[in-house]
Protein backbone atom coordinates (compact mmCIF):
# COMPACT_ATOMS: atom_id res chain seq x y z
CA UNK A 1 0.00 0.00 0.00
CA UNK A 2 1.02 3.64 -1.04
CA UNK A 3 1.03 6.40 1.04
CA UNK A 4 2.01 10.02 0.47
CA UNK A 5 5.29 11.01 1.82
CA UNK A 6 7.05 14.06 3.09
CA UNK A 7 3.89 16.29 2.26
CA UNK A 8 3.20 15.39 -1.51
CA UNK A 9 -0.27 13.85 -2.27
CA UNK A 10 1.13 11.12 -4.59
CA UNK A 11 5.19 11.25 -4.68
CA UNK A 12 4.76 10.89 -8.05
CA UNK A 13 8.09 12.27 -10.44
CA UNK A 14 5.33 14.49 -12.17
CA UNK A 15 4.12 15.78 -9.12
CA UNK A 16 7.65 16.36 -7.52
CA UNK A 17 8.53 18.30 -10.90
CA UNK A 18 5.30 20.71 -10.33
CA UNK A 19 6.04 21.16 -7.13
CA UNK A 20 10.08 21.80 -7.42
CA UNK A 21 8.80 25.50 -9.72
CA UNK A 22 10.95 24.00 -12.44
CA UNK A 23 9.07 23.99 -16.22
CA UNK A 24 7.48 21.17 -16.20
CA UNK A 25 7.44 19.02 -19.57
CA UNK A 26 5.16 15.86 -20.70
CA UNK A 27 5.13 13.39 -23.71
CA UNK A 28 2.64 11.54 -25.37
CA UNK A 29 3.00 7.84 -26.33
CA UNK A 30 -0.15 6.12 -28.55
CA UNK A 31 -0.81 2.45 -27.69
CA UNK A 32 -0.57 0.47 -30.54
CA UNK A 33 -3.01 -0.85 -32.18
CA UNK A 34 -2.07 -4.59 -31.70
CA UNK A 35 -0.81 -6.73 -28.57
CA UNK A 36 3.23 -6.25 -29.10
CA UNK A 37 4.83 -4.48 -26.07
CA UNK A 38 8.32 -4.34 -28.15
CA UNK A 39 6.55 -1.06 -29.88
CA UNK A 40 6.12 0.46 -26.53
CA UNK A 41 8.93 -0.17 -25.11
CA UNK A 42 10.84 1.52 -28.39
CA UNK A 43 8.58 4.80 -28.30
CA UNK A 44 9.62 4.71 -24.28
CA UNK A 45 12.88 4.62 -25.73
CA UNK A 46 12.72 7.71 -27.54
CA UNK A 47 11.07 9.68 -24.68
CA UNK A 48 13.05 8.61 -21.71
CA UNK A 49 15.30 11.74 -20.40
CA UNK A 50 13.57 14.12 -22.40
CA UNK A 51 10.10 14.25 -20.60
CA UNK A 52 9.27 14.26 -16.73
CA UNK A 53 6.23 12.07 -17.39
CA UNK A 54 4.63 11.08 -20.23
CA UNK A 55 0.38 10.89 -21.47
CA UNK A 56 -0.50 7.14 -22.64
CA UNK A 57 -3.49 7.78 -24.69
CA UNK A 58 -6.62 6.15 -24.06
CA UNK A 59 -8.72 4.50 -27.17
CA UNK A 60 -7.62 8.11 -28.76
CA UNK A 61 -9.96 9.20 -31.72
CA UNK A 62 -12.27 6.35 -30.66
CA UNK A 63 -10.08 4.01 -32.50
CA UNK A 64 -9.31 0.28 -30.83
CA UNK A 65 -6.01 0.36 -29.44
CA UNK A 66 -3.74 -1.37 -26.67
CA UNK A 67 -5.53 -0.57 -22.83
CA UNK A 68 -3.77 2.52 -21.71
CA UNK A 69 -2.94 1.45 -18.23
CA UNK A 70 -1.55 -2.13 -19.93
CA UNK A 71 0.75 -0.22 -22.12
CA UNK A 72 0.99 2.66 -18.70
CA UNK A 73 2.32 -0.89 -16.79
CA UNK A 74 5.17 -1.65 -19.70
CA UNK A 75 6.13 1.86 -19.55
CA UNK A 76 6.73 2.12 -15.86
CA UNK A 77 9.16 -1.16 -16.43
CA UNK A 78 11.20 0.99 -19.23
CA UNK A 79 11.79 3.67 -16.38
CA UNK A 80 9.72 6.45 -17.25
CA UNK A 81 6.57 7.30 -15.72
CA UNK A 82 3.11 7.36 -17.25
CA UNK A 83 -0.01 9.92 -16.99
CA UNK A 84 -3.21 6.99 -17.18
CA UNK A 85 -5.28 9.08 -19.49
CA UNK A 86 -9.11 7.84 -18.77
CA UNK A 87 -12.29 8.86 -20.82
CA UNK A 88 -15.78 8.85 -19.44
CA UNK A 89 -16.68 7.14 -23.08
CA UNK A 90 -15.84 4.17 -22.45
CA UNK A 91 -16.47 2.60 -19.06
CA UNK A 92 -19.13 3.50 -16.65
CA UNK A 93 -18.41 4.27 -12.61
CA UNK A 94 -17.66 0.46 -11.60
CA UNK A 95 -15.11 -0.11 -14.87
CA UNK A 96 -13.52 2.56 -13.52
CA UNK A 97 -13.14 2.45 -10.33
CA UNK A 98 -11.88 -1.13 -11.25
CA UNK A 99 -9.04 0.01 -13.56
CA UNK A 100 -7.88 2.37 -11.50
CA UNK A 101 -7.33 -0.26 -8.61
CA UNK A 102 -5.51 -1.87 -10.95
CA UNK A 103 -3.51 0.45 -12.37
CA UNK A 104 -2.39 1.70 -8.94
CA UNK A 105 -1.06 -2.05 -8.16
CA UNK A 106 1.00 -1.76 -11.25
CA UNK A 107 3.03 1.48 -10.39
CA UNK A 108 0.66 3.87 -11.93
CA UNK A 109 0.55 7.19 -10.14
CA UNK A 110 -0.95 9.95 -12.70
CA UNK A 111 -4.33 10.26 -13.93
CA UNK A 112 -5.82 12.52 -16.70
CA UNK A 113 -9.72 12.92 -16.77
CA UNK A 114 -11.12 12.98 -19.97
CA UNK A 115 -14.45 13.02 -21.80
CA UNK A 116 -13.23 11.02 -25.05
CA UNK A 117 -13.89 11.87 -28.42
CA UNK A 118 -17.10 10.52 -29.56
CA UNK A 119 -17.23 7.21 -31.02
CA UNK A 120 -18.23 8.32 -34.39
CA UNK A 121 -14.72 9.70 -34.82
CA UNK A 122 -13.72 6.02 -34.49
CA UNK A 123 -12.96 2.95 -35.97
CA UNK A 124 -16.28 1.53 -34.02
CA UNK A 125 -18.92 4.12 -34.93
CA UNK A 126 -21.79 1.98 -34.55
CA UNK A 127 -20.11 1.31 -30.50
CA UNK A 128 -22.48 2.32 -27.81
CA UNK A 129 -20.81 5.34 -25.42
CA UNK A 130 -21.57 5.12 -21.45
CA UNK A 131 -20.78 8.96 -20.14
CA UNK A 132 -22.37 7.22 -16.41
CA UNK A 133 -20.26 10.21 -15.40
CA UNK A 134 -18.95 13.44 -16.62
CA UNK A 135 -14.93 14.21 -16.88
CA UNK A 136 -15.94 16.42 -14.16
CA UNK A 137 -17.63 13.71 -11.60
CA UNK A 138 -14.76 11.68 -12.96
CA UNK A 139 -11.57 14.05 -11.14
CA UNK A 140 -13.68 14.34 -8.09
CA UNK A 141 -14.04 10.74 -7.74
CA UNK A 142 -10.12 10.06 -8.58
CA UNK A 143 -9.58 12.53 -5.90
CA UNK A 144 -11.47 11.41 -3.18
CA UNK A 145 -10.51 7.85 -3.81
CA UNK A 146 -7.25 9.77 -2.55
CA UNK A 147 -8.23 11.62 0.00
CA UNK A 148 -11.39 10.18 1.26
CA UNK A 149 -10.33 6.72 0.94
CA UNK A 150 -14.20 6.46 -0.70
CA UNK A 151 -15.50 4.76 -3.67
CA UNK A 152 -18.15 6.77 -5.31
CA UNK A 153 -20.59 5.09 -3.35
CA UNK A 154 -19.11 6.64 -0.60
CA UNK A 155 -18.06 2.76 0.69
CA UNK A 156 -14.28 3.08 2.77
CA UNK A 157 -11.99 1.49 0.99
CA UNK A 158 -10.62 -0.36 4.23
CA UNK A 159 -6.92 -0.48 3.15
CA UNK A 160 -6.86 3.24 1.98
CA UNK A 161 -7.47 4.15 -1.87
CA UNK A 162 -5.70 4.37 -4.62
CA UNK A 163 -3.69 7.39 -4.85
CA UNK A 164 -3.22 9.28 -8.00
CA UNK A 165 -2.34 12.85 -9.26
CA UNK A 166 -5.51 14.06 -10.90
CA UNK A 167 -4.88 15.66 -14.26
CA UNK A 168 -7.60 16.97 -16.78
CA UNK A 169 -7.99 18.57 -20.13
CA UNK A 170 -8.88 21.88 -21.31
CA UNK A 171 -8.85 23.29 -23.93
CA UNK A 172 -9.10 27.39 -24.02
CA UNK A 173 -10.12 27.32 -28.25
CA UNK A 174 -13.19 25.40 -27.47
CA UNK A 175 -16.05 27.43 -27.22
CA UNK A 176 -17.76 29.04 -25.47
CA UNK A 177 -14.88 30.83 -25.24
CA UNK A 178 -15.57 32.77 -21.94
CA UNK A 179 -16.95 30.17 -20.41
CA UNK A 180 -13.39 28.14 -20.80
CA UNK A 181 -11.75 29.81 -17.70
CA UNK A 182 -14.87 29.01 -15.36
CA UNK A 183 -14.17 25.43 -16.82
CA UNK A 184 -11.09 25.46 -15.58
CA UNK A 185 -12.46 26.59 -12.14
CA UNK A 186 -15.18 24.23 -11.94
CA UNK A 187 -12.02 21.25 -12.44
CA UNK A 188 -9.81 22.77 -9.94
CA UNK A 189 -12.64 22.93 -7.60
CA UNK A 190 -13.42 18.97 -8.11
CA UNK A 191 -9.83 18.28 -7.47
CA UNK A 192 -7.67 18.59 -10.66
CA UNK A 193 -3.52 18.83 -9.57
CA UNK A 194 -2.69 19.53 -12.97
CA UNK A 195 -3.89 20.58 -16.52
CA UNK A 196 -2.85 19.74 -19.88
CA UNK A 197 -4.30 21.96 -22.62
CA UNK A 198 -5.08 21.38 -26.25
CA UNK A 199 -2.30 21.91 -28.61
CA UNK A 200 -1.94 25.34 -29.17
CA UNK A 201 -1.45 27.10 -32.75
CA UNK A 202 -3.01 30.34 -31.65
CA UNK A 203 -0.65 32.07 -28.47
CA UNK A 204 -2.74 35.46 -28.86
CA UNK A 205 -5.65 33.70 -27.97
CA UNK A 206 -4.27 30.91 -25.93
CA UNK A 207 -2.63 34.35 -23.66
CA UNK A 208 -6.16 36.28 -23.57
CA UNK A 209 -7.23 32.73 -22.39
CA UNK A 210 -4.74 32.71 -19.12
CA UNK A 211 -5.05 36.33 -18.79
CA UNK A 212 -8.47 35.53 -17.39
CA UNK A 213 -7.09 32.35 -15.66
CA UNK A 214 -4.22 34.65 -13.57
CA UNK A 215 -6.74 36.81 -12.65
CA UNK A 216 -8.90 34.39 -11.33
CA UNK A 217 -5.76 33.24 -9.44
CA UNK A 218 -6.40 29.42 -11.15
CA UNK A 219 -2.63 29.33 -11.70
CA UNK A 220 -1.95 29.10 -7.98
CA UNK A 221 -3.77 25.95 -7.89
CA UNK A 222 -3.31 23.67 -10.17
CA UNK A 223 0.26 23.42 -12.79
CA UNK A 224 -1.25 24.28 -15.72
CA UNK A 225 0.39 22.70 -18.80
CA UNK A 226 0.59 24.16 -21.99
CA UNK A 227 -0.15 22.15 -25.07
CA UNK A 228 2.16 22.07 -28.31
CA UNK A 229 2.87 19.35 -31.76
CA UNK A 230 5.72 19.87 -34.30
CA UNK A 231 3.49 20.13 -37.18
CA UNK A 232 5.05 17.67 -40.48
CA UNK A 233 3.26 19.27 -43.01
CA UNK A 234 1.16 21.79 -44.60
CA UNK A 235 -1.64 19.15 -44.88
CA UNK A 236 -1.62 18.35 -41.18
CA UNK A 237 -1.90 22.07 -40.71
CA UNK A 238 -4.28 22.69 -42.93
CA UNK A 239 -6.30 19.46 -41.21
CA UNK A 240 -6.10 20.44 -37.82
CA UNK A 241 -7.66 24.30 -38.91
CA UNK A 242 -10.33 22.79 -40.77
CA UNK A 243 -11.26 19.52 -39.20
CA UNK A 244 -10.30 18.58 -36.01
CA UNK A 245 -13.17 20.61 -33.47
CA UNK A 246 -12.01 22.89 -31.19
CA UNK A 247 -8.70 23.61 -32.85
CA UNK A 248 -7.83 27.07 -34.21
CA UNK A 249 -4.36 27.05 -36.17
CA UNK A 250 -3.45 30.91 -36.77
CA UNK A 251 -2.02 31.31 -40.57
CA UNK A 252 1.55 31.67 -39.27
CA UNK A 253 2.00 28.14 -39.08
CA UNK A 254 0.39 27.31 -42.63
CA UNK A 255 2.79 29.91 -44.01
CA UNK A 256 5.59 28.73 -41.88
CA UNK A 257 5.20 24.91 -43.60
CA UNK A 258 4.48 26.45 -46.73
CA UNK A 259 7.66 28.50 -47.15
CA UNK A 260 9.28 25.51 -45.58
CA UNK A 261 9.40 24.09 -49.12
CA UNK A 262 9.92 26.83 -51.27
CA UNK A 263 13.07 26.62 -53.69
CA UNK A 264 11.86 22.65 -54.01
CA UNK A 265 10.71 21.60 -57.31
CA UNK A 266 7.21 21.48 -56.90
CA UNK A 267 5.51 18.12 -56.45
CA UNK A 268 1.89 18.52 -57.84
CA UNK A 269 2.26 18.51 -61.52
CA UNK A 270 4.78 15.26 -61.03
CA UNK A 271 1.93 13.28 -59.22
CA UNK A 272 -0.31 14.96 -61.93
CA UNK A 273 1.54 13.25 -64.98
CA UNK A 274 2.06 10.34 -63.27
CA UNK A 275 -1.74 9.54 -62.35
CA UNK A 276 -3.02 10.88 -66.80
CA UNK A 277 -0.06 8.16 -67.76
CA UNK A 278 -0.88 5.49 -65.44
CA UNK A 279 -4.91 6.37 -67.03
CA UNK A 280 -3.32 6.00 -70.24
CA UNK A 281 -1.43 2.54 -69.55
CA UNK A 282 -5.19 1.34 -68.19
CA UNK A 283 -6.45 2.40 -71.69
CA UNK A 284 -4.02 0.39 -73.76
CA UNK A 285 -3.82 -3.43 -74.76
CA UNK A 286 -1.55 -5.69 -72.29
CA UNK A 287 0.51 -5.99 -75.75
CA UNK A 288 0.34 -2.36 -77.74
CA UNK A 289 3.60 -0.90 -78.65
CA UNK A 290 2.80 2.73 -77.12
CA UNK A 291 2.65 1.18 -73.77
CA UNK A 292 6.89 1.01 -73.89
CA UNK A 293 7.22 4.96 -74.18
CA UNK A 294 4.64 5.28 -71.28
CA UNK A 295 5.94 2.52 -69.05
CA UNK A 296 9.70 4.38 -69.45
CA UNK A 297 8.46 7.98 -68.55
CA UNK A 298 6.64 6.53 -65.19
CA UNK A 299 9.80 4.64 -64.65
CA UNK A 300 11.51 7.92 -64.92
CA UNK A 301 9.19 9.88 -62.86
CA UNK A 302 9.02 7.55 -59.46
CA UNK A 303 12.38 8.09 -58.18
CA UNK A 304 12.21 12.00 -59.00
CA UNK A 305 8.90 12.20 -57.00
CA UNK A 306 10.55 10.05 -54.31
CA UNK A 307 13.38 12.35 -54.13
CA UNK A 308 10.89 15.46 -53.86
CA UNK A 309 8.84 13.65 -51.46
CA UNK A 310 11.82 13.28 -49.06
CA UNK A 311 13.20 16.82 -49.10
CA UNK A 312 9.90 18.24 -48.60
CA UNK A 313 9.38 15.66 -45.64
CA UNK A 314 12.94 16.70 -44.14
CA UNK A 315 12.26 20.79 -44.46
CA UNK A 316 8.80 20.22 -42.78
CA UNK A 317 9.74 18.36 -39.93
CA UNK A 318 13.10 20.59 -39.60
CA UNK A 319 10.69 23.44 -39.83
CA UNK A 320 8.25 21.68 -37.33
CA UNK A 321 10.40 20.92 -35.01
CA UNK A 322 11.49 24.93 -35.21
CA UNK A 323 8.45 26.37 -35.21
CA UNK A 324 7.62 24.08 -31.64
CA UNK A 325 10.54 25.23 -30.31
CA UNK A 326 9.75 28.65 -30.76
CA UNK A 327 6.15 27.96 -29.66
CA UNK A 328 7.41 26.46 -26.64
CA UNK A 329 10.12 29.52 -25.61
CA UNK A 330 7.20 31.88 -26.35
CA UNK A 331 4.70 30.18 -24.19
CA UNK A 332 7.16 29.66 -21.29
CA UNK A 333 7.38 33.56 -21.11
CA UNK A 334 2.93 33.45 -20.44
CA UNK A 335 2.19 33.97 -16.59
CA UNK A 336 0.39 30.86 -15.34
CA UNK A 337 2.14 28.10 -17.75
CA UNK A 338 4.04 25.53 -15.39
CA UNK A 339 4.88 23.75 -18.42
CA UNK A 340 4.53 21.81 -21.77
CA UNK A 341 2.53 18.95 -22.83
CA UNK A 342 3.77 18.01 -26.07
CA UNK A 343 2.20 15.85 -28.13
CA UNK A 344 4.48 14.09 -31.30
CA UNK A 345 2.21 11.25 -31.44
CA UNK A 346 3.69 8.67 -34.12
CA UNK A 347 6.57 10.98 -33.99
CA UNK A 348 8.44 10.18 -30.93
CA UNK A 349 12.27 10.59 -32.05
CA UNK A 350 10.99 14.92 -32.39
CA UNK A 351 10.43 15.40 -28.80
CA UNK A 352 14.45 15.00 -27.88
CA UNK A 353 15.27 17.74 -30.56
CA UNK A 354 12.66 19.65 -29.02
CA UNK A 355 13.36 19.36 -25.81
CA UNK A 356 16.97 20.15 -26.60
CA UNK A 357 16.04 23.33 -29.02
CA UNK A 358 13.72 25.06 -26.31
CA UNK A 359 16.41 24.73 -23.55
CA UNK A 360 14.89 22.28 -21.51
CA UNK A 361 17.82 19.17 -21.13
CA UNK A 362 18.89 17.92 -19.15
CA UNK A 363 15.57 16.90 -17.32
CA UNK A 364 16.06 18.24 -13.09
CA UNK A 365 16.71 15.33 -11.10
CA UNK A 366 13.43 15.55 -8.55
CA UNK A 367 14.53 12.70 -6.66
CA UNK A 368 12.80 9.30 -7.07
CA UNK A 369 9.95 8.00 -5.14
CA UNK A 370 11.18 4.18 -6.07
CA UNK A 371 8.96 3.75 -9.09
CA UNK A 372 11.27 4.38 -11.83
CA UNK B 1 -44.33 13.83 -28.87
CA UNK B 2 -43.48 10.64 -29.92
CA UNK B 3 -41.72 11.35 -32.93
CA UNK B 4 -41.51 8.54 -35.51
CA UNK B 5 -40.58 7.51 -38.98
CA UNK B 6 -41.94 4.84 -41.33
CA UNK B 7 -39.42 1.91 -42.23
CA UNK B 8 -38.02 1.59 -45.68
CA UNK B 9 -40.98 -0.34 -48.45
CA UNK B 10 -38.79 -3.42 -48.96
CA UNK B 11 -38.22 -3.94 -44.85
CA UNK B 12 -41.83 -4.30 -44.41
CA UNK B 13 -42.12 -6.18 -47.78
CA UNK B 14 -40.07 -8.40 -46.21
CA UNK B 15 -41.95 -8.69 -43.03
CA UNK B 16 -44.94 -9.58 -44.48
CA UNK B 17 -43.85 -11.63 -47.10
CA UNK B 18 -45.98 -14.72 -45.63
CA UNK B 19 -49.29 -13.33 -45.48
CA UNK B 20 -52.19 -13.17 -47.26
CA UNK B 21 -54.44 -10.45 -46.03
CA UNK B 22 -53.01 -7.39 -44.33
CA UNK B 23 -54.24 -4.82 -42.49
CA UNK B 24 -51.96 -1.84 -41.42
CA UNK B 25 -53.19 0.17 -38.29
CA UNK B 26 -52.21 4.04 -37.95
CA UNK B 27 -52.68 6.17 -34.91
CA UNK B 28 -54.44 8.99 -34.53
CA UNK B 29 -51.90 10.83 -31.57
CA UNK B 30 -48.00 11.70 -31.92
CA UNK B 31 -47.35 10.09 -35.41
CA UNK B 32 -50.30 11.65 -37.21
CA UNK B 33 -48.86 14.95 -36.38
CA UNK B 34 -44.93 14.23 -37.46
CA UNK B 35 -46.63 12.84 -40.72
CA UNK B 36 -45.45 9.06 -40.11
CA UNK B 37 -48.15 6.96 -39.10
CA UNK B 38 -51.70 9.08 -39.32
CA UNK B 39 -54.77 8.03 -41.81
CA UNK B 40 -52.75 9.72 -44.83
CA UNK B 41 -50.16 8.01 -44.26
CA UNK B 42 -51.86 4.22 -43.55
CA UNK B 43 -53.22 4.80 -46.81
CA UNK B 44 -49.94 5.92 -48.97
CA UNK B 45 -48.33 2.79 -47.69
CA UNK B 46 -51.35 0.32 -47.71
CA UNK B 47 -51.52 1.53 -51.67
CA UNK B 48 -47.99 1.05 -51.70
CA UNK B 49 -47.68 -2.49 -50.74
CA UNK B 50 -50.88 -3.52 -53.14
CA UNK B 51 -49.10 -2.22 -56.23
CA UNK B 52 -45.25 -3.40 -55.14
CA UNK B 53 -47.01 -6.67 -54.51
CA UNK B 54 -48.75 -6.91 -57.46
CA UNK B 55 -46.06 -6.20 -59.36
CA UNK B 56 -43.92 -8.52 -57.68
CA UNK B 57 -46.72 -11.10 -59.05
CA UNK B 58 -48.16 -12.00 -55.33
CA UNK B 59 -50.58 -8.98 -54.98
CA UNK B 60 -51.91 -8.80 -51.47
CA UNK B 61 -54.93 -8.05 -49.66
CA UNK B 62 -53.84 -4.97 -47.76
CA UNK B 63 -56.82 -2.85 -45.57
CA UNK B 64 -56.32 -0.08 -43.46
CA UNK B 65 -57.54 1.42 -40.26
CA UNK B 66 -56.66 3.59 -37.94
CA UNK B 67 -57.33 4.36 -34.04
CA UNK B 68 -57.32 7.58 -32.09
CA UNK B 69 -54.66 6.18 -29.80
CA UNK B 70 -52.61 3.18 -30.24
CA UNK B 71 -51.58 3.09 -26.61
CA UNK B 72 -54.61 2.63 -24.72
CA UNK B 73 -56.50 -0.19 -24.66
CA UNK B 74 -59.64 1.10 -25.25
CA UNK B 75 -59.12 3.12 -28.35
CA UNK B 76 -58.21 -0.11 -29.52
CA UNK B 77 -61.51 -2.21 -28.74
CA UNK B 78 -62.70 -1.82 -32.42
CA UNK B 79 -60.17 -3.83 -34.29
CA UNK B 80 -61.34 -6.66 -32.46
CA UNK B 81 -63.72 -7.82 -34.51
CA UNK B 82 -61.60 -7.18 -37.62
CA UNK B 83 -58.76 -8.91 -36.89
CA UNK B 84 -59.65 -12.48 -37.78
CA UNK B 85 -60.32 -11.45 -41.21
CA UNK B 86 -56.53 -10.81 -41.33
CA UNK B 87 -52.95 -13.24 -41.26
CA UNK B 88 -51.07 -10.19 -39.91
CA UNK B 89 -51.23 -6.78 -38.71
CA UNK B 90 -48.42 -3.98 -39.38
CA UNK B 91 -48.98 -0.93 -36.96
CA UNK B 92 -48.22 2.60 -37.64
CA UNK B 93 -48.36 3.66 -34.09
CA UNK B 94 -44.77 4.00 -32.27
CA UNK B 95 -43.18 1.92 -30.32
CA UNK B 96 -45.31 1.68 -27.25
CA UNK B 97 -48.28 1.17 -29.88
CA UNK B 98 -47.22 -2.29 -31.70
CA UNK B 99 -46.19 -3.45 -28.29
CA UNK B 100 -50.01 -2.63 -26.96
CA UNK B 101 -51.66 -4.24 -29.55
CA UNK B 102 -49.26 -7.68 -29.71
CA UNK B 103 -50.57 -7.40 -25.36
CA UNK B 104 -53.95 -6.70 -26.29
CA UNK B 105 -54.39 -9.47 -28.80
CA UNK B 106 -52.05 -11.87 -28.34
CA UNK B 107 -54.07 -14.04 -30.78
CA UNK B 108 -53.01 -11.85 -33.83
CA UNK B 109 -49.26 -11.00 -34.64
CA UNK B 110 -48.41 -6.98 -34.64
CA UNK B 111 -44.89 -5.93 -36.50
CA UNK B 112 -43.59 -2.32 -36.35
CA UNK B 113 -44.12 -0.15 -39.83
CA UNK B 114 -42.32 2.56 -38.02
CA UNK B 115 -38.82 2.93 -36.15
CA UNK B 116 -39.93 5.30 -33.30
CA UNK B 117 -36.99 7.79 -32.83
CA UNK B 118 -37.34 10.07 -29.70
CA UNK B 119 -39.46 12.82 -27.91
CA UNK B 120 -38.96 15.91 -29.58
CA UNK B 121 -40.77 18.75 -31.46
CA UNK B 122 -40.62 20.23 -35.43
CA UNK B 123 -38.68 23.05 -35.07
CA UNK B 124 -39.87 23.79 -38.58
CA UNK B 125 -41.81 22.27 -41.05
CA UNK B 126 -40.52 18.84 -41.84
CA UNK B 127 -37.53 18.68 -39.18
CA UNK B 128 -38.10 17.33 -35.43
CA UNK B 129 -35.39 17.39 -33.13
CA UNK B 130 -34.86 15.62 -29.93
CA UNK B 131 -35.67 16.81 -26.27
CA UNK B 132 -36.00 14.77 -24.12
CA UNK B 133 -34.66 11.25 -23.17
CA UNK B 134 -36.67 10.72 -19.95
CA UNK B 135 -33.94 10.08 -17.37
CA UNK B 136 -37.02 10.09 -14.79
CA UNK B 137 -34.95 12.80 -12.74
CA UNK B 138 -35.58 16.54 -14.48
CA UNK B 139 -33.00 18.84 -13.75
CA UNK B 140 -33.89 21.45 -16.47
CA UNK B 141 -33.83 23.84 -13.54
CA UNK B 142 -30.33 23.76 -13.42
CA UNK B 143 -29.54 23.68 -17.21
CA UNK B 144 -31.66 27.25 -18.52
CA UNK B 145 -33.89 24.80 -18.95
CA UNK B 146 -32.13 23.26 -22.18
CA UNK B 147 -31.72 19.24 -21.55
CA UNK B 148 -27.98 17.52 -21.87
CA UNK B 149 -28.82 14.48 -21.09
CA UNK B 150 -31.03 14.49 -24.44
CA UNK B 151 -29.22 16.99 -26.28
CA UNK B 152 -25.32 16.74 -25.18
CA UNK B 153 -23.77 13.89 -28.04
CA UNK B 154 -21.89 12.79 -24.20
CA UNK B 155 -24.43 13.17 -22.00
CA UNK B 156 -22.06 16.13 -20.05
CA UNK B 157 -23.44 17.18 -17.10
CA UNK B 158 -20.60 19.74 -16.21
CA UNK B 159 -20.44 21.79 -19.12
CA UNK B 160 -18.62 21.95 -22.75
CA UNK B 161 -16.38 19.52 -23.90
CA UNK B 162 -13.21 20.51 -26.00
CA UNK B 163 -15.03 19.93 -29.14
CA UNK B 164 -17.42 22.34 -29.09
CA UNK B 165 -17.10 25.41 -31.55
CA UNK B 166 -18.80 28.02 -33.43
CA UNK B 167 -21.70 26.70 -31.85
CA UNK B 168 -21.95 23.29 -32.89
CA UNK B 169 -21.38 20.29 -31.34
CA UNK B 170 -18.20 18.09 -32.06
CA UNK B 171 -19.73 15.28 -33.63
CA UNK B 172 -21.41 16.82 -36.80
CA UNK B 173 -21.72 20.68 -38.12
CA UNK B 174 -25.60 20.58 -38.41
CA UNK B 175 -25.83 19.78 -34.31
CA UNK B 176 -25.86 22.56 -32.01
CA UNK B 177 -23.66 22.27 -28.99
CA UNK B 178 -26.14 22.01 -26.11
CA UNK B 179 -23.82 23.32 -23.81
CA UNK B 180 -23.05 26.50 -26.04
CA UNK B 181 -27.07 27.14 -25.69
CA UNK B 182 -26.91 26.14 -21.98
CA UNK B 183 -24.18 28.98 -21.28
CA UNK B 184 -26.02 31.59 -23.78
CA UNK B 185 -29.66 30.92 -21.77
CA UNK B 186 -27.27 30.90 -18.35
CA UNK B 187 -26.02 34.31 -19.35
CA UNK B 188 -29.40 35.62 -20.69
CA UNK B 189 -30.96 34.78 -17.07
CA UNK B 190 -27.80 36.16 -15.39
CA UNK B 191 -27.27 32.18 -13.95
CA UNK B 192 -23.93 32.03 -14.81
CA UNK B 193 -22.76 31.30 -11.06
CA UNK B 194 -25.52 27.92 -11.34
CA UNK B 195 -23.51 26.63 -13.88
CA UNK B 196 -20.41 26.75 -11.33
CA UNK B 197 -21.89 24.40 -9.11
CA UNK B 198 -20.25 20.94 -9.39
CA UNK B 199 -23.04 18.49 -10.64
CA UNK B 200 -22.75 15.08 -8.75
CA UNK B 201 -22.89 11.69 -10.76
CA UNK B 202 -26.48 11.51 -11.82
CA UNK B 203 -28.18 8.23 -10.16
CA UNK B 204 -29.32 6.64 -13.16
CA UNK B 205 -31.77 3.92 -11.30
CA UNK B 206 -34.89 6.03 -12.92
CA UNK B 207 -33.44 6.21 -16.31
CA UNK B 208 -33.79 2.93 -18.67
CA UNK B 209 -30.46 1.91 -16.71
CA UNK B 210 -32.75 0.84 -13.67
CA UNK B 211 -34.93 -1.70 -15.38
CA UNK B 212 -38.43 -0.94 -17.25
CA UNK B 213 -39.94 1.68 -15.80
CA UNK B 214 -43.49 2.29 -13.61
CA UNK B 215 -45.45 4.68 -12.11
CA UNK B 216 -47.85 3.55 -9.91
CA UNK B 217 -50.24 5.94 -8.46
CA UNK B 218 -52.60 4.53 -5.50
CA UNK B 219 -54.90 7.48 -5.50
CA UNK B 220 -56.40 6.91 -9.04
CA UNK B 221 -56.21 3.22 -8.72
CA UNK B 222 -59.81 1.46 -9.01
CA UNK B 223 -59.24 -1.13 -6.82
CA UNK B 224 -57.24 -1.48 -3.52
CA UNK B 225 -53.84 -3.20 -3.82
CA UNK B 226 -52.48 -2.86 0.16
CA UNK B 227 -52.24 -6.71 -0.10
CA UNK B 228 -49.65 -6.74 -2.46
S1 LIG C 1 -33.32 16.10 -17.65
FE1 LIG C 1 -34.25 14.07 -17.98
S2 LIG C 1 -36.45 14.39 -17.83
FE2 LIG C 1 -35.53 16.44 -18.03
S3 LIG C 1 -35.59 16.85 -20.24
FE3 LIG C 1 -33.63 15.87 -19.83
S4 LIG C 1 -33.94 13.68 -20.13
FE4 LIG C 1 -35.95 14.65 -19.98
S1 LIG D 1 -19.68 19.59 -28.44
FE1 LIG D 1 -21.26 20.23 -26.97
S2 LIG D 1 -23.02 18.91 -27.39
FE2 LIG D 1 -21.27 17.99 -28.42
S3 LIG D 1 -20.48 16.50 -26.97
FE3 LIG D 1 -19.33 18.38 -26.61
S4 LIG D 1 -20.45 19.50 -25.04
FE4 LIG D 1 -21.81 17.90 -25.80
Amino acid sequence: MTTSTNGYKVGSNLERMIRSGEFVVTGELGPPQGHHAEEIREKAALLKGYVDAVNITDNQTAIVRMSSIAAGAIVVQEGLEPIIQMTCRDRNRLAIQSDLLGAAALGCQNLLCLSGDHQSFGNHPGAKNVHDIDSMQLVQMVKNLRDENIFECGDVIKEGGPRFLVGAAVNPFGDPFEWRPYRLAKKVAAGADFVQTQLIYDIPRFKEFMKRVVDMGLHEKVAILAGVGPLKSVGMAKYMRDKVPGMIVEDRYIDGMTDAITGIEPLPPLTKRRKALKAQLQELGEDDPARAEIEAELAELAPRIKEIQAERNKNWREKGIQMCIEQIQELREVEGVAGVHIMAIEWEAAVKPITEGAGLLPRPNVGSNGSG
Amino acid sequence: MIVAEQKPLNEIKTMIADAERVLLVGCGTCVTVCFAGGTKEVDLLATSLRMSTKLDGNGKVVDEFTVQRQCEWEYNEPLKEKLDDYDLVVSLGCGVGVQTLNEQFPQKQFVPGLNTAFMGLPTEQGVWEERCAACGNCILDKTGGICPIARCAKQLLNGPCGGSQNGVCEIESDVPCAWQLIWERANDLGQIDRLMELQPAKDWRTSRDGGPRKIVREDLRLVAHEEE
